[in-house]
């Protein structure tokens, strides 16, 4: 029978992304009363021992040519042998790029319920509970599948990640057949721009802006070097991003990127409902307006009413200060 | 919300289509119009209540238009609903299956990549730019960080539209009337040889329950302070002991 838990865990630059070490010491937690062991799967990159302090007993192990960068043909038979040989009750995996591509081909090879962008998840009588929002995050439901594999896909940053345990997991290294099939859809360029900062919807911190910077210099004077001060990626209103301030990536909202930091920091953004689907989850919210009765500040947790060109020059420096 | 807390109440809702499969309809409808396709139908999963969502497509410029309906399919989870979007595209032979990126009510982004596997089709979700030269598609996908693919895939396939790649148009009143005399083709398990016990609540392994607001965020507090550094050494310090975040 199914059991145990197995996570997908992703990686970059040959290292893992924050959400691999989240979603193992989650698994870890919920498995005591799942049943089974807490396992790990990694397509390409990185030797996985480490992920053994965050709790993986196991992990196997894709690699070669053909799973050294993303193809959705190639990943999605790794995945699929990898759960073939370890028989899970539960896969989980971030609501990343990668995620959203991967998890609904997987689920459909496997006749395997699927539950995307959860922000909670429990067992109830040994069974896993999801908790997912629906219309933008304006309702929250519960989730329960009741195929033998159940398949979560779970937005970065909703569980905390703790230290590693120093553990190391023994690795298995898993043998897959591509099929022809694979060279059907493939990446044929990867293109790049100021990818020094994380994706917004993983990012842990974020400044946006909206209208009120009134330019694309706005952006680059004075939320560009607000969010350097601070480890966070940029991010904008749809206001900025209609004016042609900045690109679409950088929209956070409901047509937008919905993201999930712990800190959100708006600047000059009225909060408008659109604008709140994208961000509400976000556990600290920090409002810049000099409005004082912008619908931003009936969400913040903290508020300046202020005029942003002055706060966020001198908010720059004390990050700077508060971070050495 | 329902009181019991186990749906969501439709009575009063003003139905629309999905702003996603907008940019789906306004692609194919452009390779139709580039010489690239033959013919543009739009196919809707669901009961009769949908016919005018599909009167809209058809007077946007569409051809054809086939309503998926049958007893055997209400109460399909994704799972369902694309193995009978699946067998849809096969009968109708389509070369390109284009969706939406994600429904906007329950936010799945599930339907195209599992219609994708069924079929056995290569896939290329949340694309915002396509092209299609002979038998190839180019496409891109922004996938965060800075960073975008370009994919090329191979005809037949399954794409999923977001934003940015075009401007949907509107029905012109002459493709309001002409989209009148444009019939809509029924079709429901035994039309696709759909196996009944696979799609509907029969089909269906995931479960939905328990619906409830967001939980309410705790009040939160107004910076006071003489000048802008004092209001901002307040903000680190919160940030840093109070919220712990720095
Ligand atoms: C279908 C639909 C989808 C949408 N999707 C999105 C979405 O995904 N994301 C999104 O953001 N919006 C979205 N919107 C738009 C949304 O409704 C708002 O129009 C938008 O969020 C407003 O952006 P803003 O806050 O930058 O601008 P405004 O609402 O104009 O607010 C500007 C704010 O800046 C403040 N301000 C001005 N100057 C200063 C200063 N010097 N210092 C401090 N404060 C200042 C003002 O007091 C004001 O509160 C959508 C709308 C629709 C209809
Ligand atoms: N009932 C349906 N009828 C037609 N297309 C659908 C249906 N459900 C989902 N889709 C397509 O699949 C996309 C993603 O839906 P979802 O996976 O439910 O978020 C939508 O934007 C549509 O293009």
């Amino acid at each position: 029978m199914s059991s145990g838990i197995l996570v997908f865990c992703e990686h970059e630059n040959g290292v893992f992304k924050k959400t691999a070490h989240e979603l193992l010491a989650k698994a870890s937690a919920l498995v005591g009363d799942v049943g089974g062991e807490v396992s790990a799967v990694v397509i390409g990159g990185p030797t996985g021992a480490e992920l053994g302090g965050f709790g993986a007993a196991r992990v196997y192990s894709v690699q070669g040519d053909a799973f050294s960068q993303h193809n959705t043909g190639a990943w999605v038979s790794a995945l699929a042998a990898v759960v073939g040989q370890a028989d899970p009750a539960v896969l989980l995996g971030a609501a990343s790029s990668a995620g959203r591509d991967l998890f609904p081909r997987l689920s459909a090879r496997l006749s395997a319920g699927m539950a995307s962008e959860v922000t909670d998840l429990s067992v109830d009588g040994g069974q896993l509970v999801a908790t997912r929002p629906i219309y933008a995050g304006k309702a929250f439901t519960q989730v329960r599948i009741t195929s033998s594999l159940g398949l979560y896909t779970v937005r970065p940053n909703s569980f905390t990640v703790p230290d590693s345990n120093g553990a190391v997991a023994d690795e298995v290294a898993v043998a897959v057949e591509v099929g022809a099939g694979a060279e059907r859809a493939r990446v044929v360029e990867v293109m790049e721009s100021n990818t020094d900062t994380v994706d917004l919807t993983e990012a842990d911190r974020i400044v946006s802006g909206g209208r009120s910077l009134k330019s694309s210099d706005g952006f680059d004077d004075v939320i560009v070097p607000l969010a350097r001060s601070l480890g966070a990626t940029p991010g904008a209103s749809r206001a900025a991003v209609d004016a042609g301030y900045v690109p679409h990536s950088w929209q956070v909202g409901q047509t937008g990127k919905v993201v999930n930091p712990s800190v959100y920091i708006a600047c000059g953004i009225s909060g408008a409902i659109q604008h709140l689907a994208g961000m509400r989850t976000s556990k600290v919210i920090v409002a810049i307006n000099k409005d004082p009765d912008a619908p931003i500040f009936q969400h913040a947790t903290y508020g300046i009413v202020d005029d942003l060109f002055e706060v966020c020059p001198v908010l720059a420096k004390a990050f700077e200060n508060a971070l050495s | 919300i329902n009181e019991s807390q186990t749906g969501i109440v439709t009575e009063e809702i003003k139905w629309e289509v999905n702003p996603y499969d907008e940019f789906a309809l306004e692609a194919a409808l452009q390779l139709k119009e580039q010489g690239k396709a033959t013919e543009v139908i739009v196919f809707s999963m669901g009961g009769g209540d949908v016919d005018a969502r599909i009167k809209d497509g058809l007077a946007r410029g569409a051809d054809t238009a086939v309503r998926l309906d049958d007893d055997a399919f209400v109460g399909s989870d994704s799972l369902g609903v694309a193995r009978v979007l699946a067998a849809a595209a096969a009968k109708a032979e389509v070369g390109l299956l284009l969706c939406g990126k994600q429904a906007v009510d329950n936010d799945c982004a599930q339907v195209p990549g599992m219609t994708a596997e069924f079929l056995g089709w290569p896939q290329a979700v949340d694309i915002s730019h396509l092209e299609l030269d002979g038998e190839t598609i180019t496409a891109h996908r922004d996938v965060g960080g800075g960073k975008k693919f370009s994919l090329q895939a191979s005809l037949p396939a399954v794409l999923s539209c977001d934003k940015g790649m075009n401007t949907p148009r509107f029905a012109s009143l002459k493709g309001i009337m002409m989209a009148k005399r444009k019939p809509i083709t029924v079709w429901g398990a035994a039309d696709l040889g759909l196996d009944a016990s696979k799609v509907g609540a029969a089909g269906a392994v995931v479960q939905e329950s328990q619906f409830a607001p967001p939980p309410q965020r705790p009040a939160g507090r107004i910076i006071e302070g003489e000048s802008v550094s004092q209001k901002v050494d307040e903000l680190v310090r919160l940030l840093r002991e109070e919220a712990k975040v720095l």
